[in-house]
């Protein structure tokens, strides 16, 4: 697999061009959400860029291909599976492979990136992220599953760390571990969702900082920030519910700016994908976390000068 | 060591089996082992999301169906049929296509005979949103390929849907979508039939006339005019061969004609 190629843009911002597909600057973008075309369309925020759920689009036509055409002519598209099964046991679906293979064709994102996860199970497709043990079996598994992936559409695909509720007593390896070796077997790229870290730590009792400060920076393309619903589990101890129904938690922004300490500035998405918010109130966290790429940018300058 | 395949099949059982117990073997926070049960309200989670984002899915495409039967029937129904035909596809802009024929048989939904029209008229909706883009035909265009010709064949916008219902469907469709509270409104007696079509971005729902029905299906599986204009004579004697095609090429519905 090819890697990533890098440019450095008029404004001295790195660029990176995983797919062949043109740059991908690194500022924030948001998920393109029908309540907001006609938002976009009229007014041309100044926003780096935007994500679709591939599955959105693969109907044959209608308002959603239109729309969609229309705001990749004035933005960079990242483009997010969520129903591959890359983590299943089972064989990876030729058709949806396809499929995505047609939107990659036609939208030419800048970047691929599906789940750590599984979602169909025999013919049954579950619509949710469910999670896997990290043990040799799987890796293997995964592995043959990006190398198909990369294979078909032509480019590097960036994997994403999940959030999970529950854990394996069949897991033999840590998930940084798990991550780092299916970087290593299949050159694909890392999706750091930083909200998933947060959950995760939560609800499995473990040191966010920790998981961050080792997690293999150098290979992130993409990072994730999105709200989270709180619960409690049988212990009365917190149950965090990554929902992306609210906005990005504050603790959440504080382990971000950790984050990009490590990777260096990079394309951020704001995940807000229930009870969808304004336009205006989307776009202000899409500008936080371009301050917070800013401001991280500004204390680099400032430590090499 | 218990092979992933068999993991993943526990998983997806008891996820889809509300009832079903969690899992084995799964461990609590910070790696101890469990019995299994006290990880139940973090599995729970899965549940609900899987259940939760399929009901919503549904909702989104069946809102006046479930308006008509209010939040709380129409989740519990979904629930039951999400349990009996779960999504075969990633792709979910597909999954809904039985539910309408899943409220037919829905005995508690009986009260309401009208449901499932109202669900096949909303299902032909979605599916008019999502389907293939065409141009359609302008009058101009389609006189000059000489309409007079009764042997012509029509090909129609692949969005194209009718809907035949023995309920006014359409007129119930377009009442309990609408905000806010309605005044009191007679129905029309007798059924309706429904043309749905999306020339360009909206889809069009509109009444047709009296034999339309007939017309336009037999045109959509591919009868020349002549033939799908006497389909449409034995149903309804008065059928309207002039302003049938009008409604058709003023909807949007014709892409071209040979």
């Amino acid at each position: 697999m090819d890697q990533a190629t890098a440019q450095v843009t008029a404004n001295g911002v790195i660029a990176q061009n995983l797919t062949g597909n043109g740059p991908m600057p690194s500022r924030a973008g948001v998920g393109l959400k029908p309540e907001h075309y006609r938002d976009i369309l009229d007014a041309s925020p100044d926003i780096g860029w935007f994500e679709i759920h591939a599955e959105n689009y693969m109907g044959d036509g209608g308002p959603p291909h239109a729309y969609l055409t229309a705001v990749r002519e004035r933005y960079p598209l990242s483009l997010h599976g969520v129903g591959l099964s890359i983590g299943g046991a089972g064989p990876l679906d030729k058709n949806h492979l396809a499929r995505l293979k047609a939107l990659v064709d036609r939208y030419q994102p800048a970047l691929f990136s599906e789940h750590l996860a599984w979602s169909s199970h025999d013919t049954v497709y579950l619509n949710d992220l469910l999670p896997l043990p990290y043990m040799e079996e799987t890796l293997a598994t995964v592995c043959a599953h990006i190398d198909e992936v990369q294979e078909a559409l032509q480019c590097q695909m960036l994997l994403e760390n999940p959030s999970t509720y529950v854990a394996f007593a069949e897991t033999s390896m840590s998930e940084v571990e798990f991550l780092r070796e299916v970087v290593r077997r299949t050159g694909c790229g890392l999706l750091l969702d930083v909200s998933n870290v947060f959950v995760q730590a939560t609800n499995h009792g473990f040191s966010a900082s920790d998981y961050l400060d080792s997690f293999p920076a150098e290979h992130v393309g993409e990072i994730h920030l999105g709200g989270h619903a709180e619960d409690s589990d049988d212990d009365g101890e917190a149950l965090l519910i990554d929902d992306h129904g609210r906005g990005v938690a504050d603790s959440v922004w504080a382990l971000y700016s950790r984050a990009l300490s490590r990777t260096g500035p990079k394309p951020t998405l704001i995940e807000w994908d229930n009870d969808v918010p304004s336009w205006p109130v989307l776009f202000a966290e899409a500008k936080r976390a371009d301050a917070v790429i800013a401001d991280r940018r500004s204390n680099r300058v400032r430590v090499s000068a | 060591m218990i092979p992933f395949s068999d993991i993943e099949r526990d998983f997806a059982w008891a996820v889809l089996d509300g009832e079903a117990s969690v899992p084995g073997p799964l461990v609590g926070k910070s790696g101890r082992a469990t019995s299994g049960k006290t990880v139940t309200r973090s599995f729970a989670v899965y549940q609900n999301n899987v259940y939760a984002s399929l009901i919503d899915a549904l909702a989104s495409r069946f809102p006046v169906t479930a308006r008509l039967v209010g939040e709380e029937f129409f989740q519990a129904m979904a629930r039951i049929y999400i349990g009996c035909e779960p999504p075969r596809s990633a792709v979910l802009l597909r999954y809904g296509t039985s539910f309408p024929d899943f409220v037919v048989q829905f005995s508690p939904a009986g009260s309401v005979p009208y449901l499932a029209d109202v669900a096949r008229l909303e299902w032909a909706w979605h599916a008019a949103y999502h389907s293939a883009d065409a141009t359609q035909l302008t009058l101009a265009e389609l006189t000059e390929a000489g309409p007079d010709a009764e042997d012509i064949t029509i090909s129609l916008h692949p969005s194209l849907g009718v809907v035949r219902a023995p309920f006014p469907v359409v007129t119930i469709w377009q009442i309990s979508g609408r905000e806010g509270k309605d005044e009191p409104t007679q129905l029309p007696d007798g059924g309706e039939d429904a043309l749905v079509v999306r020339p360009k971005l909206d889809v069009e729902v509109r009444r047709l006339p009296e034999g339309g029905a007939v017309f336009v299906l037999a045109l959509k599986g591919g009868a020349t005019l002549q033939e799908a204009a006497s389909s449409a004579m034995q149903e309804a004697p008065a059928f309207d061969l002039k302003a049938n095609l009008a409604g058709l090429i003023t909807s949007g519905a014709i892409v071209s004609v040979r």
